[in-house]
């Protein structure tokens, strides 16, 4: 008699390596204006099927089409555009700042720029984003003076952060957009928390959480969705599936199961799945969710479909561990050029406007970088106080600090 | 002036800054209906309502990133981790979020908050029951951690607990729940109605963060202790019969060093107590403090009584407990040396 079939472990992984030919072959894509719109109030049982498909709204020829379409003008449309565009070009800047030793590191957008940007354009004033590192969008969208972002980046002497934080982590209750913090996925539980206590005292304010395909892993993303859904929090739960986690790719975190929006699925949470890098998708169905909150309908979680075209940071080499023409091959196109295409077939843009438009944001975009430098840099200051360091730890500094100071002679 | 139980007055304190800030709110595993496996939130819910006191799912880190959010918001959350034992998966979210929200955000963002958890052994709780995790949280930047030993006390710590604007960890030691307790694990437990630091002022006070207590006067040699040791180590210098000045730490971080440092100068020895595992226990750090500080005075070398250095065992809890027996050694020892 034979003994039982020895087991094998099975270890996920991405269709292709380096050297190989890019395949996105497994991923399916709906087709623009295919996915159903439903009522805000609509019954999360009555549209898992939206979990699984891909709400999209720009077309191959650059028109929007389908139920999810017509919600912007043109000139919020252009507005967004400019949005993308000096994100784009201010992470330009930023990276090569980092690679000339103005500071430590960087994480560009490069790609996912219509996420966070088409998503701030659904929220209102009083609103807080719990975000990850990849969501500066939501400030340059929601008017933060990029001379703050800079300072921030620089470590220099009016970072808004007093050179606490590492660069890209920013911080701005103003424009709500919570304190960025290093570990992942701890922001999303404080998201639901900050909506329940909006709930709790009868205000009208909704929270947004962030986070990315691979920190889906974390237990607190689970502990979000858990929350959410028990006591029907008004948030939105957004997931940037962006296909890498570092060298990770998105199957690792994902494993057999179907989408990374069917996790809501199990908690009752409704979930749609968008293209990230189709600026009108976004917003479409950002508003969707937006209102759902805002009506205390509850939460609702969207997976954005897009891909990041850039390395994690400016310390990761993709080309490593995927095939450099994989973005190429990338099948949502990129988020500045279809709504660029979008605006031209509109009749509201023009390449040659696009043309200025770039050199103007170079422009402006360079004259502030020339601004922050001369506040300072990493390496060659001025920098925040010494003395700081020790401020703000506790709200009135105890004893022991206060000895400590001293001994530092600041 | 009532005399009221620990548990009472933890809750009492809960309803004092309930009642005087909407914006402070209690949740946790059972804290709700139930009113909490030791009852310390029994009746707020039927009080201030379902979304003043209400039931969280069993998701420490949930619990604790939850209220981390809602005091962004600008609610004073004071919460309930059933167990201290049961903090550990909600340690990020303490030391990583809660302790660093206001460096982190230059201000713009903070976290007054409250974790209880009841804390220590002696009540054959086993390795997930007992655990004494202070030093966990007194080596983090941004926490203040806070111990009390009576009703009196728990009450006018917690309420400023939960009015200070920084998080604050309220550890709870559950042997002291219902009564003080010397150590003599076969007799019964003094209640607190029959203890004078049992009484417990009705209405709104505050006993401030960062100042120790001296329980006892004595002459020969201070014990620094908190918690459960307070009571042991009085029970252990009647034992041993020395002039000891026991002082009450009360809250460990912030620390008292004025009082510490004064109490050693004058007696000249010290040792300290607690109850977590010896090494890298904050007795560790108050011995450096006192040798740092009191040197020159000191006639003998600070001694350490702490529980072992292993995992809290049911069994073997009496062996494992620093009970007065240990603590009256290492007094007579610092007396001979």
């Amino acid at each position: 008699m034979s003994g039982p079939t020895p087991l094998s472990f099975h270890v996920p992984g991405p269709a292709v390596r380096p050297g190989g030919a890019p395949d996105f072959s497994d991923v399916p894509i709906s087709r623009a204006g295919e996915v159903r719109r439903p009522e805000v109030d609509a019954a999360p049982e009555d549209i898992r099927d939206l979990a699984f498909s891909i709400i999209r709204v720009l077309n191959r020829d650059s028109e929007a089409v389908g139920p999810w379409a017509g919600l912007l003008s043109d000139a919020e449309l252009l507005e967004g555009l400019r949005h993308m565009m000096t994100l784009r070009t201010f992470d330009a800047r930023m990276q090569m700042a980092q690679r000339q030793g103005k500071t430590s590191f960087y994480m560009q957008h490069l790609g996912e720029e219509a996420v966070s940007c088409a998503f701030r354009k659904a929220l209102a004033p009083g609103d807080m984003n719990f975000p990850t590192y990849r969501q500066a969008g939501l400030l340059i969208a929601g008017g933060y003076p990029m001379l703050d972002m800079m300072c921030q980046i620089y470590s220099n002497e009016l970072d808004p952060l007093k050179g606490r934080q590492l660069p890209v982590l920013y911080s701005s209750r103003e424009h709500g957009f919570f304190t960025v913090s290093g570990n992942l996925a701890t922001q999303y539980i404080q998201a639901v928390g900050w909506a329940m206590a909006s709930a709790m005292k009868g205000d009208t304010k909704i929270a947004a959480g962030w986070i990315g395909d691979g920190s889906t892993a974390e237990s607190d993303f689970h502990a979000g969705l858990v929350f959410a859904s028990t006591y029907k929090a008004p948030v939105v739960l957004n997931i940037v599936n962006n296909q890498w986690a570092i060298s990770t790719f998105q199957g690792i975190a994902r494993g057999g199961s179907g989408t990374f929006a069917a996790r809501g699925l199990g908690f009752g949470i409704p979930a749609l799945r968008v293209d990230g890098n189709d600026y009108l998708a976004v917003h479409a169905v950002a508003r969707w969710a937006v209102g759902r909150a805002r009506r205390n309908l509850g939460p609702t979680l969207i997976e954005h479909v897009t891909y990041r075209v850039g390395a994690h940071s400016t310390s990761d080499d993709p080309s490593v561990y995927r095939p450099k023409a994989e973005s190429d091959a990338w099948p949502l196109g990129d988020p500045v050029l279809r709504l660029r295409n979008h605006l031209i077939r509109r009749g509201a843009w023009s390449e040659e406007r696009h043309r200025q438009a770039e050199a103007e944001i170079l422009s402006t975009v360079i004259a502030v970088q020339k601004e922050a430098e001369g506040h300072g840099t990493l390496h060659s200051g001025p920098h925040p106080s010494a003395r700081d360091m020790f401020e703000g730890v506790y709200e009135t500094m105890p004893p022991h600090l206060r000895r400590q100071r001293q001994q530092g002679g600041v | 002036m009532a005399r009221k139980t620990m548990v009472e007055a933890i809750r009492d304190a809960m309803d004092v800054c309930m009642q005087r800030d909407d914006n402070v709110v209690v949740f946790g595993e059972d804290v709700g209906y139930f009113g909490g496996v030791f009852r310390c939130t029994q009746g707020l819910q039927q009080k201030y309502g379902e979304s003043r006191c209400f039931d969280a799912p069993i998701n420490e880190s949930g619990i604790v990133g939850a209220a981390v959010g809602m005091a962004a918001y600008g609610l004073r959350p004071c919460i309930e981790i059933q167990f201290a034992d049961y903090m550990y998966p909600a340690y990020d979210q303490i030391v990583s979020e809660a302790a660093r929200l206001r460096y982190r955000s230059n201000g713009q963002f903070t976290a007054a908050m409250v974790v209880r958890m009841p804390t220590g052994g002696g009540i054959f709780g086993g390795q997930t029951h007992s655990q004494s995790p202070e030093a966990l949280f007194t080596h983090v930047s941004g926490l203040k951690t806070v111990v009390p030993c009576n009703p009196y006390d728990a009450k006018g710590l917690l309420i400023a607990a939960i009015e200070d604007n920084d998080p604050v960890i309220f550890l709870e030691p559950k042997r002291l729940y219902n009564g003080p307790f010397d150590g003599q694990h076969d007799k019964p437990v003094t209640p607190w109605a029959r203890h004078a630091l049992g009484e417990v002022p009705d209405g709104h006070y505050t006993v401030p963060l960062g100042k120790a207590a001296i329980r006892r006067a004595g002459a020969a040699v201070t014990v620094l202790a908190y918690g459960t040791m307070v009571f042991v180590a009085e029970t252990a210098a009647e034992q041993a019969g020395v002039d000891a000045e026991i002082v009450d730490l009360r809250s460990l971080v912030p620390y008292d060093l004025e009082t510490i440092a004064a109490s050693v100068a004058k007696t000249g020895r010290c040792v300290v107590v607690h109850e977590a595992t010896l090494t890298s226990g904050f007795g560790a750090e108050l011995s450096a403090l006192v040798q740092e500080n009191c040197f020159y005075h000191l006639e003998a070398p600070v001694m350490r009584v702490a529980g072992w250095d292993t995992p809290y065992p049911h069994a073997q809890e009496w062996d494992y407990f620093p009970g007065p027996a240990r603590v009256a050694r290492a007094l007579k020892a610092v007396m001979e040396a």
